[in-house]
């Protein structure tokens, strides 16, 4: 595992763009059916041009970049805010940074700053994570080093 | 009008629910995940997980399993349509994988308003745990509800 300092970066991670398949496939897989990211009709009706995504499938987008860099058991904490929508067709870019690495009951804790940002440079998505990194020896960091495969 | 702050302490049903491979294997798909060990039982076991596990923001979804997971909002004369997802937080305590029965339980933290009442918050608070009662995580959600401007006279 690269030693991890503050400053380092994780990502960028570029997923999209999100079509409405994308839309109506998150809408059945996360259970949030909300009409207003799956039905057009609904989005004109509450006054809106189109749907829009799902702050979460940038949530989820954003947990693909941690889980990428880390085993999912040493992230202890996430936290995001949704600054702006993301619409329909908008490829998302995420992005991390280890803002410092302090030492907790003996246990050395990272602290990120995470961004989702989409094509017109908008950001949509700003959030905090906290990963022990005394967990980063784990089974499943080594799957998520040297272990992905492509499908 | 300002939401009363009496909904403060509402609790919903709780919602009990198996988490199913086949729902984590559909959500990996639709998030673009590459990584087997959140699709493929035979990846997850290799990298030492007893099953598929449950991915950092799933959790969320599972909590709307319910039946009317959107009539809180009704029963406050909420419009589904004017509501956006404001903010959202995890704390994890134990990883939860396929097969585990899980129960959330959601109560309502504090509401209060912003730009003279066009903006109104709601913020909740689920906690998770599995059926042995180990404590899986917390969740806190904010809510933002426009109040859509009043129609001209």
């Amino acid at each position: 595992m690269t030693a991890l300092a503050e400053g380092s970066v994780l990502g960028p991670l570029q997923a999209g763009p999100v079509s409405r398949t994308v839309l109506a496939l998150f809408a059945g897989a996360s259970g949030d059916h909300n009409p207003i990211h799956i039905d057009t009709d609904a989005a004109r009706a509450a006054g809106l041009q189109d749907v829009f995504a799902h702050g979460m499938l940038s949530m989820a987008y954003l947990g693909r970049l941690l889980t990428d860099h880390f085993p999912q058991r040493s992230i202890r904490d996430f936290q995001v805010r949704f600054t702006a929508i993301t619409p329909v067709h908008a490829v998302v870019t995420c992005a991390g940074r280890v803002t410092g690495i302090t030492e907790t009951d003996g246990t050395p804790v990272a602290s990120l700053e995470l961004t989702a940002t989409i094509d017109d440079g908008t950001v949509t998505v700003r959030g905090t994570a906290a990963v022990d990194l005394a967990e980063n020896g784990g089974p499943h960091g080594k799957l998520t080093e040297n272990g992905r495969n492509k499908r | 009008m300002p939401l009363p702050q009496s909904i403060i302490g509402h609790r919903s049903d709780p919602v009990t629910v198996t988490v199913e491979r086949g729902r984590l294997s559909f959500f990996a798909g639709a998030i673009g995940e590459r990584n087997p060990v959140y699709f493929d039982v035979a990846a997850a076991r290799a990298a030492g997980h007893r099953d598929l596990p449950v991915p950092p923001t799933f959790l969320f979804g599972l909590a709307l399993a319910g039946p009317g997971p959107f009539r809180w909002l009704a029963d406050l004369g909420i419009d589904l349509r004017h509501v956006l997802h404001g903010a959202q937080g995890f704390r994890y305590h134990l990883l939860a994988h396929a097969g585990d029965r899980l129960t959330l339980r959601t109560t309502i933290t504090g509401t209060y308003e912003k730009k003279g009442g066009a903006m109104q918050f709601i913020d909740r608070l689920t906690t998770v745990h599995r059926h042995d009662c180990a404590h899986i995580a917390d969740l806190t959600a904010t809510i933002v509800v426009r109040t859509p401007p009043a129609p001209a006279p």
